[in-house]
């Protein structure tokens, strides 16, 4: 049995509630469709989980990315059957449970879905074989977690409760990442197996401290422990099937999972003890306290598994493998009493209408059957002997009595933890007395209370029976179970322990006699511990965070300010500044130029070009006031940059950069419409010296790495191309071939960006409005003619012209300069031009005005013709070419090359047409329309 | 004889440039500098043909084509611009 699979189903069982849900409104309907999924993969595991108890670890290795080490691995060991079992098992009871805890009004499919999603997140997380893997898990349960907690979104507390724990737990979850990637580089694999066998070598390297810090603050986050405690409580407005299956028995359980996981490669030493155990120590005895004072009943509860988790935590870092094996088993024991207790709450609260402990007594009177289900629970989690809570309990008082590692304050421990018992039996017995005696309820919204529903009784009932059966005959029902988990965890080897009820009359039963006092005392005398509480300074979690929260977005809003003002200027400021300080730290150390390897020819007319080149470049900038003429010297720029590329046989560029000025040049004509004329002086003198300054000092830089470029004697690919193009890639002109077919994978993903940034103006330009000048910067009115005769004459039969020559252009591209991107804008060139010349209304009139369907078919084509190399088994873009003979034209050659240049040309003509057509139909909603 | 008659030809278009480049400086109006641009861009068609010429190539051909189909639009937009404001209605 393929256990990929497994850990699959749940997340294919996902799709089935919502789409029962479409159907039909029957919510008994939705729970068996997402009972399904869990109910196989658990009857799946069956035969596996035989092997395991034989004593084997089952592996399934699928590969992902190799490269990173990355690999759908999955294992079952022992440990991963102990959770897979609480994964599924719990999961299948909450499922029934929230059958019944759900109302109708209520979207249960969705609900049932985003549990699914989270059952096989956890699934994952407990059967991975990779840690990479793992970590992918675990953030996948932080992500369904917040969708769990946040399920009732209306309500303020849930978005701020889910909010805060995927904050907490994802802060945690790229800490452990960061660990874990340290941890395959101390090891050199992520591979569990050999990560598990390497635990000297990662322990003895110096990254080790490091290591288990970022560890640890995964675990204690997802744990819940000290000091990111703070969480769980208010996570707790997640419906109650939520709080009984991700925040008592499974996704806070991920935490200490992980402990017992890494046991073997992180623990045994004193760093591990000292934070592990101490953590523990803090958060069991701080949460039970606060657990006492809580008025909440999930409140309680919620507090009540932090501490537990807390001693689950500390038994792990005692660094004694018994304490591991007392730690898997409280983990068992704690899974089933607290998911019993989370769903009796649910109940009452389903019952009663309220959860404020304050209101609801006496409910022994109305609902006896859930009271005693509810009360053996308790006392499980009290440790009332009989029940499995005590045995736990008892291993853990005894594995503190046994731990010297704080040498003559060793006995912190058992003290500590007799106190944590203290406080656990108080909160205990509170959930018992207050709730089910202690008078008569008050003012309850639902009156009277009664039994709920018989099905809703059955998770409780099957999960008390479990607790009582382990309480009173442990060595026939969990210890296998146990063994396995146990051995598992410590690498193979088990110490010699029996589990019994009777140990004799020892340290431990007397340390659990004085909690059981202890507590009770404790419960009596709560009024005076209550007024003691009332006067403690309140500090609310929420707020707090939420207040950082807002202190981080608020100093992150000033930095982004500082930089990001809406000054296009200034974002240029800070680039060229960077631009001009990397160069110079980079120029400055190499040797003096050698201007004598300069090897161009230059004659009269070069010169002059270039001439003219830097003159309209400085006319540009100091006439830049005056739109119009910065625009046209701007165009002679560009004009010169093309001929240079003539003279200096780069005729490609020079068709291209041809191309690009005139549309360049409508593009601003058209923004002009909207500019003033004249801008005004905004920049003071101090700002324009200073700019002036960068602009030299960059200008200078650039100037001086061209010249080391092409003075220098360093190796270029260019040979490499030039030979290659014709053999390869069939073409013999270099740039195209390499445009199309060696760098092909760039090209595609530049026209896509060219794709985005037309959709980008697009969604800009869509309803936009703008008022049109009446008459133009002299004062004087328009002319009265919009469509000049000679201009729509002339123009019309250019298209046909431009068109043929833009095949031309295109075909001849793959060995003869030209090629798709020059086609697509001499075409965009040539259809503008008839929208100036005839106007929007007769280009509309005869072909169709939306342009981003081509752009979407230019990309799709060119990326489908990247896919279709898979088809042949080569990689993306891998081209092809052969030579086929037409009757007239001779010897062709047809490459899929050309396929893809097919798709550059329609993105540039769709991109070009719709940014162009776009800015020009502007002006088709102002009022000089009818006089036109 | 063919490259005397060359030379003095790029020696002509080159000082008609300098000529054009003038125009555009100094104006005075927005269409002066709109018919110095296009001249110069007809100039440079010739400039490129005689320079095909000169070194027997045909490869700048496409170039000096190019410039000629479509180096008038952007004057087009302009006088478009002078004499509507908007170029596209």
């Amino acid at each position: 049995m393929n256990l990929a699979f497994v850990v699959m189903l749940p997340f294919l069982g996902a799709c089935l509630p919502p789409l029962v849900e479409r159907v039909s409104a029957n919510r008994t309907l939705m729970a068996f469709a997402a009972a399904l999924m869990p109910a196989t993969a658990l009857a799946l595991l069956v035969s596996p989980a035989m092997q395991v108890f034989a004593g084997e670890t089952l592996h399934s290795t699928l590969p992902w990315i190799p490269s990173l080490d990355l690999s759908l691995a999955f294992r079952l060991d022992g440990l991963a059957l102990l959770f897979a079992l609480l994964v599924l098992g719990i999961g299948l009871l909450v499922i029934l449970y929230a059958r019944y805890y759900l109302s109708a009004k209520e979207k249960a499919g969705r609900f049932y879905a985003y549990l699914l999603l989270f059952m096989g997140a956890m699934l994952g997380v407990v059967t991975s074989d990779n840690l990479l893997l793992l970590v992918v898990f675990w953030e996948l349960t932080s992500l369904s977690s917040f969708l769990l907690i946040g399920f009732w979104g209306h309500q303020t507390g849930a978005r701020k409760g889910a909010r805060m724990a995927m904050t907490v737990t994802g802060m945690g979850g790229l800490a452990l990442l960061a660990g874990v990637l340290l941890i395959g580089d101390v090891v050199g694999t992520f591979n569990l197996q050999t990560v598990l066998e390497s635990g000297d070598v990662i322990r003895s390297n110096p990254w080790y401290p490091v290591i288990l810090c970022l560890v640890l603050l995964g675990v204690f986050t997802k744990s819940a422990q000290f000091p990111f405690h703070f969480w769980l409580p208010h996570a707790m407005a997640a419906p109650t099937p939520v709080s009984a299956y991700l925040h008592s028995a499974t996704m806070v359980k991920a935490g200490v999972f992980l402990l017992a996981r890494l046991y073997p490669a992180l623990a045994g030493t004193d760093l591990w003890f000292m934070l592990v155990s101490m953590a523990g120590m803090l958060t069991l005895l701080w949460a039970a306290f606060v657990a006492l004072f809580q008025h909440d009943l999930k409140g309680l509860l919620a507090y009540s598994t932090i501490s537990h988790l807390g001693l689950i935590t500390l038994l792990f870092g005692l660094n004694r493998e018994m304490a591991a094996v007392a730690a898997v088993f409280h983990i068992i024991n704690h899974a089933t009493f607290k998911a019993s207790l989370f769903m009796a709450a649910g109940i009452i609260d389903h019952e009663t209408g309220t959860r404020d402990m304050r209101r609801i007594n006496g409910l022994w009177k109305y609902m006896p059957y859930t009271a005693v289900l509810a009360m053996v629970a308790s006392a499980a989690m009290a440790g009332v002997p009989l029940l499995n809570g005590f045995l736990s309990k008892e291993m853990f008082f005894a594995e503190t009595l046994g731990s010297h590692q704080l040498g003559a304050l060793s006995w912190i421990l058992p003290v500590g933890a007799t106190l944590g018992g203290v406080f656990s039996v108080a909160y205990s017995a509170r959930f018992i007395h207050d709730v089910f005696f202690n008078g008569e309820p008050v003012n309850l919204p639902k009156y009277p209370p009664h039994e709920p529903p018989r099905y809703m009784k059955v998770p409780v009932e099957i999960l008390v029976a479990l607790c009582v059966a382990v309480g009173v005959f442990p060595a026939i029902t969990v210890a296998g179970l146990l063994a396995v988990a146990a051995s598992a965890t410590l690498g193979g080897t088990l110490p010699e322990y029996h589990l019994s009820i009777w140990h004799g009359f020892n340290l431990p039963l007397v340390m659990s006699f004085v909690a059981t006092i202890g507590g009770v005392l404790a419960y009596t005398q709560r009024r005076r511990l209550f007024d003691v509480w009332a006067r403690l300074p309140q500090l609310d979690a929420k707020l707090v965070f939420e207040g950082r929260v807002q202190q981080i977005g608020r100093w992150a809003a000033a930095l982004t300010g500082r930089f990001q003002n809406g000054s296009l200027q200034s974002y240029v400021a800070w680039l060229v500044t960077l631009v001009a300080v990397i160069m110079l730290t980079q120029l400055a150390p190499l040797s003096g130029l050698d201007l004598s390897q300069y090897s161009l020819p230059m004659d009269g007319v070069a010169i002059l070009c270039t001439a003219m080149l830097v003159a309209a470049a400085l006319l540009t900038t100091v006439l830049h006031r005056h739109r119009m003429t910065s625009i046209m010297s701007l165009s002679v720029v560009g004009l010169m940059v093309s001929l240079l590329f003539v003279r200096f046989s780069a005729p490609d560029l020079a068709l291209t950069q041809l191309s690009v000025e005139v549309v360049t040049m409508l593009l601003l004509m058209l923004a002009m419409y909207f500019l003033p004329v004249r801008t005004k002086v905004e920049s003071s003198s101090i700002r324009v010296i200073r700019d002036i300054l960068l602009a030299v000092i960059c200008g200078a830089g650039v100037a001086t790495l061209a010249f080391l470029v092409m003075t220098g004697e360093t190796s270029t690919i260019s040979q490499f191309f030039m030979d290659n193009s014709k053999p390869g890639g069939g073409g013999t002109n270099v740039v195209n071939v390499i445009l199309v077919d060696f760098r092909g994978f760039d090209t595609f993903g530049e026209i896509t960006v060219l794709g985005v940034a037309a959709m980008g103006i697009y969604a800009l330009l869509k309803d936009l409005e703008l008022r049109s000048a009446k008459y133009d910067s002299l004062g004087r009115p328009w002319a009265r003619d919009a469509h000049p005769l000679i201009l729509v004459t002339i123009s019309r039969p250019l298209l046909p012209l431009a068109l043929l020559i833009a095949v031309y252009i295109f075909l001849r591209g793959h060995n003869l300069p030209g090629g798709g991107f020059v086609a697509g804008l001499i075409t965009s060139v040539a259809l503008v031009l008839q929208y100036v010349a005839s106007g929007v209304g007769w280009v509309h009139s005869r072909m169709p005005g939306d342009y981003h369907p081509v752009v979407a078919l230019g990309v799709l084509l060119a990326g489908l013709t990247g896919v279709g190399s898979w088809a042949f088994g080569y990689p993306f873009l891998t081209s092809d070419f052969t030579y086929i003979y037409w009757p007239v034209v001779g010897k062709f050659e047809l490459a899929t090359a050309m396929l893809f240049d097919t798709g550059v040309f329609l993105t540039v003509v769709g991109a070009t047409l719709l940014m162009l057509a776009n800015l020009g139909k502007l002006s088709l909603l102002d009022d000089k329309r009818e006089d036109a | 004889m063919l490259s005397t008659a060359l030379s003095i030809a790029i020696g002509l278009f080159v000082l008609a440039w300098v000529l054009n480049l003038g125009r555009l400086i100094f104006g005075p109006s927005l269409p002066d500098r709109v018919l110095a641009l296009d001249t110069m861009y007809i100039n440079s068609i010739a400039l490129i043909v005689l320079y095909g010429i000169q070194q027997s190539s045909k490869l700048y051909f496409e170039a000096a084509m190019l410039i000629a189909l479509i180096g008038f639009v952007s004057t087009v937009a302009v006088a478009k611009y002078v004499t509507r404001g908007d170029i596209i209605e």
